[in-house]
């Protein structure tokens, strides 16, 4: 092969260049639809970003390090709340708060958008930090457990602390700060810094750690921290991707946070291949775009005349039966654990050309 | 053979719907048909759909309604608008069945600026600060202050205890109107116990009222809470009467409480023996022959959002949006199937409230009070 | 607080906790045998309280009948979660049968949904269980005697079982090493399928009991008693039959008892399960009574 004559060291320029060019494609698409699509498209599209980032990081303590967690929807909230809680206007707060005013920093602070979204990712990380301390310590499934009881805590300190959540009432009239910049921006440094952390020596102890624990340990991996290092690094990136829906979104509330946000990634990341930060993006993506054309099934519609009741709950039994079949029949996913190379892009065209060239 | 038949069934379908698709006005409903409220959702959109079949047309066209589940759910909700303004092309909205999730729909529609009119959303926030939303139902600063006052003057207590859904709006701000407007009038809450949704089992916060002694009980949460409280409390003996409000007129109270949750009384928006218009008996007559179960009072309102909305379009003269805001704004003794309507400034309507109880398994009428 | 008050809440609390100390036991036979968490224990519960909702009030059946073939019914609905998502994936990593197990808890309960709708049912209680006792000012419900009984019934069953029988002999072999015993000549999947049929056994006779003591039946009902089951489990000791019974025992009492004395904390009421789950990971990660530390 021709490829194998060149050095390594111009694979890696030539690589740089693409992603770089990829990357300003990706934002000159951006800027397009920004001023041409409808708003309900650009909601999409940013749907679309946070999901990316919500599953990429939530990958990396699953699939990568292969330590089961449930906690996305409860990081989600925190980061939320937390964002929110300091963009809001002093004026919106007195005016959404009739149940208890609210407590008084809170009251006064109003800072800008990126500040309380840096500031929802380290209170985020902070929460994973603390809680990888009881939770590492035992082996095993655990984590799970800790994390999906969380979530539920969450939401019972978000309804009672109604002086600094405003309870179930919870918050609203956020400014839409999230825009395509936003959450794109957010999405593609997300990416980057997993896969330079998966590819980095201690993302390889991750995934020594996924494979196995003991041997991991007996070559000289603390696993304990590798384990914490991935969790709140994942907490980080969920805590802003928190703050971004809550933005896009511009009301939140507790209920808003249940554990359905978990299954959903869960889903994303079966399907993207457990490990593979390529299928995962991907799966992302699909499945927030298509989740929006499942809800037909639910839907009363006409075709040809004859009119269909839709059925309430059709969409959430055909993920799960999506969710089994690929964990029984094809638990490699869409990507197998492998990962996007531009070499690998390269090969694969070359293949293409050559069996097209046969063809002809 | 077979293909001729499939063509003229299409060429036939498709010439159906070209008549009906002759410009409809399109509006949008958005409802909890599945979830933890589907109740109301289910009862609010068959009075919607018996409306409908009453009032066709408006402005000489036929009225396409397009309804979307939003499963009880906040992240839902906002979707379902935003999906019926930018896809479906709706040009006006009903929904939602409780206070939450129109919150959370609201603010899309507000932003587009499509008028919104809510059935049974009583939170005060709902329509605050909107120019676009409104309602046709009383809100919860006036049901609390009715309650209390009915504490005080008809069920003479001096004390009361509060039990509540901790993690929904409707019963928190309920609780908290109720307990500003009950101390005022010179009453006392002897003790304030909470819950959270999917919560089964009352008998500790039971048992802490119990031993506190009130005189009633003040219990703002939905249907299928307040049926098993009460069944709790009977069985442990505590016999004081138990006030809610509009949230439990649902058939599951009586289903799920059985004897228990007779004399339970609560404010509500509607009976239909108090039905006094001619557009609420011709409901009435058609809405019982067509579902064959008595006019509840979610299908009412359902009913009156959909009667009110239409009414607002024609009196606007076109189906442009900012028109219908403007006609709804000024919607003056309009006469609803639950009673006379108008609407203020702020979206909330000026609107009488009933007081009901269930007796013997029914829900019987009790009084009607003017705020 | 006075003797009565106290008493009474300790009937409430050894109620709730018999509930929860049933459900656990399932959840800690099938973790003891497979180290799985069956994320749709909890869900079984509410399949069997839908199938004697049927039984009674569509087909109208006797009480007994009916309770009796949702037993069985959730019994066979055990072995095919079982033989159809289980079991397939014994050989590979842990993770892929937890994901397996969260999505059959997801199936089930939207299957119910879409089947029988969202709003809840009234589940029908029969005239034996129904009235309540009175002793020198302390209200037993008749129901929660026959809580206690059958819970402790069932729990001497599974013990006599698990220590004494063939079966439960190669149940305790298979949890230590299951690649041994089946080299021993032990039909694995035999056993398994049985530890199955126990769990869902035990979950059916709590979503009856469930179902007649907080009587509305709906496809989400099963969630939160299987999340606080699970808890009670890890802090009897994961994987020990007894330990799960006085893990619910204990869960159940406290929460009766600290909303009681504080009901100003009401509120907070769910949370009380993962206070006590991160203070047993951070003391004695093993459980109360707990032998091995589970990996």
């Amino acid at each position: 092969m021709e490829s194998e004559a060149r050095s390594p060291l111009q694979h890696k320029t030539r690589d740089r260049v693409l992603t770089l060019l990829s990357v300003g494609a990706l934002f000159a698409f951006l800027w397009y639809a920004d001023h041409h699509f409808s708003p309900y498209s650009i909601r999409i599209l940013n749907n679309i970003a946070i999901f990316i980032i919500l599953a990429v990081s939530y990958n990396l303590i699953n699939g990568v390090t292969g330590q089961f967690s449930l906690e996305p929807n409860a990081f989600v909230a925190v980061g939320a709340y937390t964002s929110a809680l300091l963009t809001l206007s002093p004026e919106e707060k007195i005016r959404s708060f009739i149940i208890e005013p609210i407590v008084w920093p809170l009251s006064e602070i109003s800072v800008s958008f990126p500040v309380s979204l840096l500031c929802a990712g380290l209170l985020t990380a902070l929460m994973a930090l603390l809680m990888s301390i009881p939770v590492f310590r035992v082996r095993g499934d655990y984590l799970a457990i800790v994390t999906l009881g969380f979530g539920e805590v969450i939401q019972v300190v978000a309804n009672n602390l109604v002086s600094i959540t405003n309870g179930p009432l919870g918050l609203k009239g956020l400014h839409p700060h999230t825009t395509l910049w936003w959450s794109w921006g957010f999405c593609v440094l997300t990416v980057f810094s997993v896969v330079r952390l998966v590819r980095s020596s201690y993302g390889r102890a991750m995934q020594a750690v996924r494979e196995d624990e003991t041997a991991a340990q007996a070559m000289g991996i603390n696993a304990f921290r590798t384990k914490t290092l991935a969790f709140t690094f994942s907490a980080f990136f969920e805590g802003v991707a928190g703050g971004l829906l809550a933005h896009l979104i511009t009301t939140i509330s507790p209920s808003l946070f249940t554990f359905f946000l978990t299954f959903h990634l869960l889903i994303i990341i079966v399907v993207g291949g457990l490990g593979s930060t390529t299928g995962v993006v991907v799966a992302a993506a699909l499945f927030t775009w298509g989740g929006e054309f499942l809800r037909i099934v639910e839907e009363p519609t006409t075709i040809f005349g004859y009119y269909y009741e839709g059925i309430p709950g059709m969409r959430m039994v055909i993920l799960s039966l999506l969710l089994i079949v690929v964990m029984l029949f094809a638990r490699r996913g869409l990507m197998g654990g492998k990962e996007f190379s531009w070499q690998a892009l390269i090969d694969w065209t070359g293949r293409l050309i050559a069996l097209a060239k046969r063809c002809v | 053979m077979v293909r001729i038949i499939v063509a003229a069934l299409m060429t036939a379908s498709l010439a159906m719907s070209s008549v009906w698709a002759a410009d409809p006005i399109r509006v949008g409903a958005y409802l909890p048909m599945t979830g933890n409220v589907a109740a109301y959702g289910q009862m609010g959109w068959s009075g919607i759909t018996v409306a409908r079949e009453m009032k066709p047309t408006v402005l000489g066209r036929p009225v396409e309604l397009k309804l979307v589940d939003t499963k009880s759910d906040k992240v839902e909700s906002a979707n379902a608008v935003s999906r019926l303004i930018e896809r479906e092309k709706v040009i006006a909205l009903i929904g939602e069945m409780i206070s939450g999730n129109t919150i959370a729909g609201s603010d899309h529609a507000e932003r587009r600026g499509i008028p919104m009119v809510s059935p049974t959303a009583t939170n005060p926030i709902v329509t605050q600060n909107k120019k676009y939303i409104f309602r046709v139902c009383f809100i919860d600063y006036d049901q609390g202050r009715v309650a209390a006052k009915l504490a005080r003057e008809k069920l003479k207590a001096n004390t009361a205890a509060l039990i509540y859904d901790i993690s929904q709006d409707y019963c928190v701000g309920l609780a908290s109107f109720f307990k500003k407007e009950f101390l005022q009038e010179g009453g006392k809450i002897v003790a304030e116990t909470m819950f959270k949704s999917g919560d089964r089992d009352f008998t500790p916060q039971l048992s802490s009222i119990q031993a506190a002694k009130p005189d009633i009980i003040y219990a703002p949460i939905y249907y299928t809470e307040c049926a098993l409280i009460a069944r709790q409390a009977r069985e442990m003996g505590l016999d004081v009467p138990i006030l809610s409000g509009d949230g439990v007129q649902a058939p599951e109270l009586l289903a799920l409480g059985g004897d228990a949750v007779n004399d339970v009384y609560f404010t509500a928006h509607f009976h239909k023996a108090m039905i006094e218009t001619d557009l609420g008996r011709q409901f009435l007559a058609r809405f019982e022959k067509e579902t064959g179960k008595p006019l509840d009072a979610f299908s009412a309102m359902g009913a009156d959002a959909y009667f009110l909305l239409v009414d607002a379009i024609e009196r606007a003269g076109s189906p442009d949006p900012a028109k219908i805001r403007n006609a709804l704004v000024n919607t003056k003794d309009f006469p609803g199937v639950t009673g006379k309507i108008s609407l203020k400034e702020d979206g909330n309507p000026i609107k009488a409230m009933v007081i009901n109880q269930v007796k013997d398994g029914q829900f019987e009428y009790v009084t009607t009070i003017h705020p | 607080m006075d003797i009565s008050f106290a008493t009474q809440q300790l009937v409430f609390g050894f109620t709730l906790g018999c509930f929860y100390g049933l459900i656990a036991i399932g959840y800690t036979m099938v973790y003891g045998v497979l180290r799985l968490i069956n994320f749709a224990h909890g869900d079984l519960l509410m399949v069997s309280a839908y199938f004697a909702f049927f039984g009674i009030i569509i087909f109208e059946l006797p009480w007994q009948i009916s309770f009796l073939l949702a037993v069985a019914l959730t019994g066979v609905l055990g072995i095919l979660i079982d033989r159809g998502a289980y079991r397939p994936l014994r050989h590979s990593p842990r993770i892929s049968a937890l994901i397996t197990a969260i999505g059959i808890s997801f199936l089930l309960e939207n299957l119910a949904l879409v089947i029988v709708g969202g709003r809840p049912k009234s589940f029908p209680l029969p005239s034996l269980f129904g009235g309540v006792i009175k002793i020198a000012g302390v209200t037993i419900p008749v129901l929660s005697v026959w809580v206690f009984f059958i819970t402790a019934l069932l729990l001497a069953a599974v013990m006599y079982i698990v220590r004494r029988t063939r079966v439960g002999m190669a149940m305790r072999a298979l949890s230590l090493d299951m690649e041994t015993v089946g080299l021993m000549g032990v039909d694995a999947n035999r056993v398994i399928s049985f530890t199955f049929v126990l769990g869902s056994v035990l979950a059916a006779a709590g979503g009856m009991m469930w179902s007649m003591k907080y009587p509305a039946v709906e496809p989400f009902m099963g969630v939160l008693p299987g999340l606080k089951a699970f808890v009670a489990a890890v802090l009897g000791g994961i994987g020990n039959v007894a330990g799960a019974a006085l893990g619910g025992f204990i869960l159940g009492v406290a929460e009766i008892l600290i909303v009681a004395v504080k009901p100003e904390w009401s509120g907070y009421r769910d949370a009380i399960a993962f206070c006590i789950l991160i203070v047993i990971l951070l003391t004695r990660p093993r459980g109360i009574m707990g032998e091995e530390l589970p990996d």
